[in-house]
Formats: structure tokens, sequence, C-alpha cells
């Protein structure tokens, strides 16, 4: 009774979902010769907590600070209270994030116990933030420019459409070789415009720049799919109102803000959810450019969770990380709904 | 209020030349109806004198100022679309008042318009109202309220009525009519359908083919159209035309005979006709009669006919093989196939010369 595409469904898509959410309850292994155990909530525990403490700097017996030769200031180590301190047991096993400076010489330490999934999670949502606005804005300019009547115009639509059609992987290890440190076209090409003042960059070997070069070449590639989506929307839009809009003497600016904008509004719903799943799906460019790295700055909750299933063989790990993402991006998609239902 | 000129003005588009040298002059407070079949340039004309589209050549006047290079704005004119061109997004008020809030106009003087406005076209209740509320009738009233608000020379129609259902139609027809008589600003109103231009019009201008194939006002055309095209064009149905040869012509009348038709006698006005000529005769619907075979000028057997109530038309078709359409002021029942005269008034028909389809005779009272 069941048609074989229902079948395809289940077992590809709603079986796996289950035993994700089943799996991410137990200490299931990859290949183990232990029984699977019901671990309740465990496996989130490890993954979310998060610790603040503030700690006064260290003074020596006259209670004045310590300081080191740069004349920074010297705190007590974190291990002496996040192991074996039962006066902190809430932090136990926990290590720093990050940490800054309070009021008189106090340093606040933002502890958690799975640090690199929690700058994974912050990764994935910064990529979410700079992409969503950065590659929706570009193509929509795009599609605004190419909507026009010129000679050839197919021509710039087809270049701008072409990375779509190449694969993710090829796009990824073609521009391993752009970044390229020591020979890579980038560097080169801004070395010889400045006249050779240009001083080389290590674009995705350096973890100031890892995560910035993965988000630009992670625009370039898609930006030609969501101006595809924007000129469908545009064109919908009937003539007639931008000339009633000309006859009336609007500007561009005003004829983009009164005619174009609010026709392209479903448009926009769209391409801005479709951008903000795909953003949260990051894991292909990490893979193939930067497996993670340098110094865990390119992590990526997807790319956590297949690290952890596979790589680490913990397949209970990687399920309650599947699962926390499928909540965040259930969570934002009610967001989004709710804010476009609430204007109409 | 201003008048209008036109003066020898053509487009293409490409290669294809698609309004070839039209003259048009409309005076202050002119009702003007464009119209012809469709693809005839009529919209492209009205989209010219708008602005929306180039003059390729020739020059447009507005109040003796050449306007071809201005932009659609600064000519005083506002359209009123076949679609509507209403944005969807906004209220009645914000379409009405949309040319005055893109040119910053201070919200008082916007309401001020607006409720004038709403209140010419009655429609004070819609203005806090969404388009997608609003029947087809009202948001093309909401399209005339911010063609009022511009305050503008001229009014520019382009199918206006064309998106609605016919009952609707008739009202808005004679809404746009009493519009003009109390604005009393010039109007040019472009359609296909010949009833609007028979009773909006203070003077039509029918175009075929990118040119002007006869203007004047309503009554000049139907009566003495200058071509067949016209002829056949105003009026419905349309006009029944029979090739026939000139047998005799003395000073006031033309005889002309075929035969099916036994000769009549035709009001000559003194054109160039010679005997032995080819000929057509122009005869309308409208001015047939139904008589017994034996009376008939024409005879033929009916093959359709379709009652009206008011009005029945039947469709006639003759020994030579050509059908003629008569249209009878009464309710009446034909069996097909059965034998029929067709009577006429010599002096209500048209003569066309069969060479260039022009008029040769004039249908006098």
């Amino acid at each position: 009774m069941i048609s074989p595409g229902f079948g395809l469904i289940v077992f590809f898509i709603i079986l796996p979902f289950l035993s994700a959410i089943i799996l991410s309850f137990t200490n299931q292994r990859l290949i183990s010769p232990n029984p699977t155990e019901y671990v309740g909530l465990a496996n989130y525990k490890q993954l979310l907590s998060v610790g603040v403490l503030t700690l006064d700097p260290k003074r020596n017996s006259n209670g004045a600070v310590v300081r080191d030769k740069n004349g920074a200031l010297k705190y007590p180590r974190l291990r002496n209270f996040t192991r074996n301190n039962p006066q902190y047991p809430h932090i136990k096993g926990m290590r720093e994030l990050f940490s800054w400076n309070v009021g008189d010489n106090q340093r606040t330490y933002i502890l958690a116990r799975d640090v690199v999934f929690i700058k994974a999670v912050i990764n994935t949502l910064l990529f979410v933030l700079i992409v969503a606005p950065g590659q929706g804005g570009l193509a929509l300019c795009l599609a605004l420019l190419i909507n026009q009547k010129l000679r050839g115009i197919n021509i710039y639509r087809a270049i701008y459409f072409m990375p779509v059609v190449v694969s993710i992987v090829v796009v990824s290890l073609l521009w391993r070789f752009i970044y390229d440190y020591e020979s890579g076209l980038l560097n080169n090409l801004l070395s010889s415009l400045t006249f050779g003042a240009f001083e080389s960059v290590n674009w995705i070997g350096d973890t100031d720049f890892a995560l910035g070069s993965i988000i630009v070449m992670s625009i370039w590639q898609a930006v030609g799919f969501h101006m595809v989506i924007w000129l469908s929307g545009l064109q919908t839009i009937p003539p007639s109102l931008y000339e009633a809009a000309r006859i009336e003497g609007a500007s561009k600016w005003q004829t983009f803000r009164y005619v174009t904008w609010p026709g392209l509004r479903n448009t926009a719903v769209l391409v801005f959810v479709v951008i903000t799943m795909q953003a949260f799906a990051l894991f292909t460019q990490i893979d193939v450019m930067t497996n993670g790295g340098p110094l865990d700055s390119t992590q990526s909750i997807v790319f956590q969770a297949v690290e952890r299933g596979y790589g680490k063989q913990d397949i209970s790990g990687g399920s309650a990380i599947s699962v926390l993402l499928f909540v965040m991006v259930l969570c934002i998609s009610l967001l989004q709904r709710w804010l476009t239902q609430g204007r109409s | 209020m201003a008048e209008i000129k036109l003066r020898d003005v053509h487009k293409s588009f490409g290669k294809v030349e698609v309004i070839k040298g039209v003259n048009i002059e409309i005076k202050d407070g002119e009702f003007v109806v464009i119209v012809g079949p469709s693809g005839c340039g009529k919209s492209t004309l009205l989209r010219m004198i708008a602005g929306l589209e180039d003059i390729t050549q020739g020059t447009l006047e507005i109040d003796g100022v050449c306007m071809n290079d201005r932009q659609p704005k600064d000519r005083g004119i506002a359209m009123v679309f076949q679609t509507y061109a209403i944005f969807p997004h906004m209220t009645v008020r914000e379409n009405v008042a949309f040319g005055l809030t893109i040119n910053k106009i201070d919200k008082a003087t916007r309401d001020l318009k607006v409720d004038e406005a709403a209140r010419i076209l009655q429609m004070e209740n819609l203005l806090d109202r969404r388009p997608s509320e609003l029947s087809g009738g009202q948001r093309q009233r909401v399209a005339i309220g911010r063609a009022i608000v511009r305050n503008p020379k001229v009014f520019l129609f382009d199918e206006p009525l064309s998106n609605l259902d016919a009952s609707l139609r008739m009202d808005m027809r004679m809404e746009i009519g009493k519009l003009h008589q109390s604005l009393n600003a010039s109007m040019i109103y472009v359609t296909h359908d010949q009833v609007e231009a028979m009773t909006l019009a203070d003077k039509i201008v029918v175009l075929n083919d990118g040119k002007v194939m006869q203007s004047g006002s309503p009554m000049e055309l139907y009566k003495e159209p200058a071509n067949m095209f016209v002829a056949s064009f105003l009026g419905a149905p349309s006009m029944n035309f029979i090739n026939v040869e000139v047998h005799d012509i003395n000073e006031e009348n033309v005889t002309v005979y075929n035969p099916t038709l036994s000769p009549i006698k035709v009001p000559h006005k003194g054109r160039d006709i010679s005997k032995k000529s080819q000929a057509i005769l122009g005869l309308r619907p409208q001015y047939l009669r139904l008589v017994e075979p034996s009376d008939g000028i024409l005879n033929g057997k009916v093959i359709l006919t379709e009652r009206l109530g008011a009005e029945t038309i039947v469709e006639i078709l003759l020994k030579d093989g050509k059908r003629v359409i008569a249209a009878i002021s009464e309710d009446q029942i034909l069996s097909n196939g059965k034998e029929i005269g067709l009577q006429f008034n010599p002096k209500q028909v048209h003569l066309f010369s069969s060479e260039d389809s022009k008029f040769l005779s004039e249908n006098r009272k």
C-alpha cells in the first residue's frame, strides 16, 4: 500500500531523524563491544554546560597585585577551580572559552565543558548572520542589474549563475588555491595591484582571516542561485506599476522603495529562509578547506556533528549535536514565520 | 486644461514601424477616443503622449510646448491603465496620494486633495481599504482618483474598462462621461470597443495599422464613414458589403446592380464614378427590413437567428453565396432555411470604390 516514494522518505529521512533523537539520549558508539545504555540528558549537558567565574588577581603577602614582566596582572590558574575543587562543583571539568577584565583588576572567565562545540555554535551563528544579509543583498543587487532589457544580458545571467552549477567541493578546492599563502592567486593579485606593498596573508591558515575567507567564498558560490530567485520575483511585478510610478515622477530610489521592494516581499521571505537553512548546514567548505582549524576558528555545528559521530566514533554525541541544530533551525524558522505573518 | 497637437508622429520598434504619420488635434476640454482593432498602435500612441515611449519622428505639443523630450511627470498628464496599476501593498488613501507623497507634499494638503478626489468619485468609504478588498470597478476608481489628484491638463485612459465585466463596464462608462463633464479636462481615451467610443467621445479617431482612418464626431463617422474600414468598425453588428456594378449615372443618382440585386438608385454626391465600374455597397444591418421573397431587393435563406429580446440578428445566405446580417428591432422567430426577402431605403446605403475602398456616396437623411 505504501508507495515507493513514501517508503524511501521513511527509510532515509524519518527513520534517521527519529534514531538521531533516540541515540542522543544514549551512550552509543559507532563500533563498541559494550551494550548501549540510556544516559538521559548527559550528552546535552556535556555540550551545553557553560559557567562563569570571576577571579581576583594574585596578590603577594603585602596585598599588592602581582604583575608579570610585561606588567600584566597575574591570575590564579583556572584548573585550580575546575579540577578536583569541591568548592566549585558546577564548573568541574570546564575549560576557558574567553575572558575579559571587569572593574578593578578582576577578570571574568566564560567557561564551557565542550569548548569546541560552543565555538562551533558561535562560528555558525556568525556565519549565518553575515551570509544571510550579505548573500541576499548582493543577490538582489545582481538581480536588479540583470533585470534589464539589454543585448547579451543572458551572458551575464549565465556568468553569475555558473558557480551554482559547480559542485561546492570543486569550488572549495579551487578557492584553496586562490587563498594559498605562498603562491595563491589572491595574494599575488593584491601584491601586484599595490606594487608589492601588500603583505601576503595566510587567508585560511590565520585565525583572524579563516572564517572570513570561507564566508566570502560561500557568498560568492551561491549568490547566483538567489539572484535567479530574486529575478523571478522581479518579473512578477507588473510593468504598469513602474509606469504609473514614472508618470507620478518617482525617482529610482522611490521606485524601488514603493514598487519593487513591496512586490518582492514573498520572494524575500523565501530567499532569507533558504539562505539561513543553507548557512546553518555549513560543512563542505570547512571539510575541504580547513577541517575546522586553525585553532578551531572555523569549526561549524554540522562539521562537529560529523567529526564526533564518525571521526571520534561518538554517535550519541553527534546525534545530540544534530538534534540541537534541528531545534535551532526550527526556532529560527518559527520566528521568521511569525515575523512575516505578523506584518501582513 | 490644454490643447494637444500631434504632428506627423511616427514610431518604430527596430525596423517595424507601428505608427505611420499620425496628425491629431485635440481642443481644450475635448474628449477624444482613439479606437481601432488590437495591434493598430492605439496604445502605443497613447504611451507616446504619456512619455512612456519615445517619439521616433514628428512632434507632440501640449499647450504649444513641444513635449517630445520631457519626462512623463513634466508633461501635465495623468494616466489610467487597463490593469489599474494600483499598488497592492498600499491602502486606497496611500494609492491616491502616491504622487503627492513622493513629491513630499505635506500631509494636510495631501488629505485635502485625496478627500476631494474621493468625493468626486464617491469612494470616501473605501479610503482605508486595501486593493485586495476592492472589486474591479472600485480599483479602477482608485486609479482614476490617483489621476485626479495630479490635477493634470490631460487625462489619458488606456482601455480602462476592458478588465471589467459587462454590467460594470456600462456603469463605469457613464461615470467617466460624468467625470469629463464635471472636470471639464481634456481626455484621451483608447479603446477597441466601438460602443465606448460612440457614447463617450466628442471626437473619435479611428486608427488602423498605424494610420488615422478618419476622425470626427461619432455621428459623422457613423453616418459618413470615409472608407470601408471605418464603416465596418463602427456599429454592431458591422456593416454588410455587397459588390455591385455601376449601371447608370445621372446628376442625382447612381444606379447599381448585381446578379442578386435588382437595380437601385443611390444618391450621387458629385463623386468620381464611371459607368460599368465596380463598386461596393454598404448596408447597415439595422436598416434592413424582412419582407416576403417577392418584395425583396435582396433574396436569400435564413441560416442563423440570434434572439436578443429587443432585437433579432438574422444571418441570410444570398443566392450568390454571400452572407448578409440583418438586425431586426423586434423579436422574431424564423426557421432556418426559410426563404426571405430584404428591403431597405436606398438613401440609407453607402457606396465605396472597390479599388481603394473609399467612400463614394454620402448618406443623407
